[in-house]
């Protein structure tokens, strides 16, 4: 399989008669990504992009970075984009898609920020059906500020603020945001994928494609959450965070689409998703 | 019919922020983001009914929060955008304000200030005088601040506050109170189209080819770039100093100077009548812009007057920009009602007296 588009690596397809077969698409700078070894927000952003460039939409997509580990996604992303206000990111992607409503806009933010300070422009994005697509990194954890318990942040899992283990008693369960968001009639599409293996990827990168065909024909807010992994605020090898999420996380967080549109002769929205 | 009547620049009677509302179509707005809260719901209200039938785009967001960001957005894709509030809903849009000012992206943000703090009252105040002018939410910054003084005002600025938002690239405000927002005057509007809208080479539309991707961010992670983002933000405010405006009534001749803005400057004017009824020769300046201030003027009238007087709604908060100017030369004193409380122009001249009369006892 050869690639036709051209690399923005300094590395001639044809290189000693060498063939092309993986290269970093353009719509990713030539910025390597700052995020610490193992963690699945630079495939994310990789999927991410390489959807963009298969749909040749890299001049009608505006994306808008949150606060955060992904904080700087602006710079590895080869798109226009805005940085917004922690939480902030799906009011900020509404005034972009507002008035610029055949743009393709999408919002990429983490768990604290969509999940727990941004809780009120992410129910009232989607249930006034804005038609972007709101990416969802959920890796129980906030990374960026060095470990603290995430609103999404497993029952007993040990942070930097709950050092004895998430106690529900004091301070609830873990938000299941996504199933919560279903029941919105603004909510096309949502589902819940990851990024630990090859056949994940795949997965969400069809999530990702079927997220902009939506978008494109108007159909309101599609919601793809990726459950992830936080190697460094886990305290963990990446390897041993990746059996962590299959262990602990895809139980919590089970893997599949919780609504997904009926015309697809899918079964109806998905209400179990516990 | 009744669009041909809105293109004509006859006079009307309207409410200071329904005015204000149709100057704001007028100035062709892309979009409005907003939410309901007293003493300027009307603005809102009035921009649900009549965008529909014309031109831009009207969202009542969730929260003062989510219409600001959505502000940061629009404005950032390159619109001209606005919203309006009144006191508690402008604090909560402080954080967005400083992340826009930081991005230097141009909008509007109309405070229709009742009185607090807190919850407060509904009744009129200018007590958000330090969060306009001051900055208001974290780190170095500042909005360009219109004080209009009439319900003619409350339509001409919404042009002028556009023209130097874009001008300059920073959010600009519209600082009113609820009586300016709620009572009726003559008014004869700006005309439509007549605001042309600027390039933004800047806004995040979609990075064709030709160019680098733009970006529209507040974060400058490494110090260095941080404080340099900071030096290009004062030599802007620098620039904005040009852009200084003030009226003067009867300064000409006055031994004694009052100091008012927006509907306090209302209430002065008729202090000076009455003062000059009496004999005692009072002036007034009326800034127009609260940012930039007028402080050179002020100094230079520190020189010919025995003593100014700041008179405002609220505890004494332009009082210390006076007195900043003046370097004291001259005495400044305060005058004023709070918590939505209004003082009449007896009051302001009974003091003027008090003041005289002490003066006098001392000589």
């Amino acid at each position: 399989m050869s690639l036709e588009r051209p690399s923005t690596l300094d590395f001639p397809p044809d290189a000693e008669g060498m063939e092309m077969v993986y290269c970093r698409p353009e719509t990713l700078t030539d910025v390597p990504f700052h995020y610490c070894p193992g963690c699945g927000h630079s495939v994310v952003h990789r999927v991410l992009m390489e959807v963009v460039e298969e749909l040749g939409i890299q001049d009608k997509i505006i994306g808008v970075a949150p606060v955060g580990c992904s904080v700087f996604a602006y710079n590895y992303m080869n798109i226009d984009m805005q940085e917004a206000a922690h939480g902030r990111a799906s009011a900020v992607a509404t005034g972009i898609k507002r008035v610029l409503p055949d743009r393709y806009v999408f919002s990429y933010q983490g768990d604290g920020d969509l999940a727990a300070i941004g809780t009120a422009e992410t129910i009232h994005t989607v249930n006034r059906g804005e038609n972007i697509l709101m990416v969802f990194i959920n890796n129980g954890i906030y990374g960026m500020t060095g470990g603290q318990m995430a609103p999404t942040s497993l029952i007993g899992q040990v942070t930097t603020t709950s050092p004895y283990g998430r106690d529900v008693k004091s301070v609830g369960h873990p938000i299941k945001i996504a199933d919560l968001l279903i029941q919105l009639p603004g909510a096309y599409y949502v589902t819940r994928q990851a990024v630990h293996d090859p056949n994940a990827v795949r997965k969400l990168k069809k999530a990702f494609l079927k997220s902009f065909q939506y978008q494109k024909e108007g159909k309101g807010t599609c919601f793809v959450e990726v459950v992830s992994n936080c190697p460094s605020g886990w305290k963990m090898t990446p390897v041993e965070s990746i059996k962590y999420l299959e262990e602990q996380m895809f139980p919590s967080y089970p893997l599949g689409d919780l609504k997904k549109p009926a015309s697809l002769g899918e079964a109806e929205p998905r209400r179990d998703g516990v | 019919m009744e669009e041909k009547k809105n293109n004509l620049n006859e006079a009307r009677l309207m409410k200071g922020n329904e005015a204000l509302a149709e100057a704001a179509i007028r100035a062709d707005i892309d979009a409005y983001f907003g939410y309901p809260i007293t003493p300027q719901s009307e603005i809102l209200e009035y921009l649900e009914r009549e965008i529909p039938k014309r031109h831009g785009l009207v969202l009542q967001a969730e929260s003062e929060i989510a219409s600001i960001n959505m502000i940061y957005g629009a404005a950032g894709a390159g619109a001209r955008v606005m919203t309006s509030s009144s006191g508690p809903g402008i604090s909560l849009m402080q954080e967005g304000l400083s992340y826009i000012a930081s991005a230097q992206l141009p909008c509007l943000v109309v405070n229709v200030v009742r009185g607090g703090p807190g919850l407060g009252t509904i009744q009129p105040s200018q007590g958000d005088y330090f969060q306009a002018v001051k900055g208001g939410g974290h780190g170095d910054y500042h909005l360009i601040v219109l004080a209009p003084a009439s319900v003619q005002e409350m339509a001409d600025f919404v042009f002028d506050a556009f023209r130097l938002a874009e001008k300059y690239r920073n959010p600009a405000m519209i600082l009113t109170d609820g009586a300016l927002g709620q009572m009726m005057e003559k008014v004869i509007l700006p005309k439509e189209g007549s605001l042309k809208k600027i390039a933004t080479p800047w806004a995040t539309t979609g990075k064709p080819k030709e160019r680098d991707h733009n970006i529209i961010t507040s974060l400058f992670i490494k110090p260095e770039e941080m404080e340099e983002v900071n030096h290009q933000l004062q030599e802007k405010y620098k620039k904005v100093q040009s852009e200084v405006r003030f009226e003067e009534i009867q300064t000409k001749d006055a031994e004694i100077l009052l100091v008012a803005f927006g509907l306090s400057s209302r209430i002065c004017q008729k202090t000076v009548d009455l003062g000059r009824e009496k004999g005692i020769k009072i002036g007034l300046l009326r800034p127009i812009t609260l940012y930039p201030y007028p402080y050179k003027r002020l100094n230079e009238l520190a020189d010919q007057v025995d003593f100014m007087m700041s008179v405002e709604m609220n505890a004494g908060q332009m009082v210390e920009d006076v007195r900043l100017a003046v370097e004291g030369k001259v005495p400044v004193y305060f005058t004023g009602r709070m918590g939505g409380m209004i003082p009449s122009p007896e009051d302001v001249l009974h003091e003027i007296e008090t003041i005289m009369d002490k003066q006098s006892v001392q000589v």
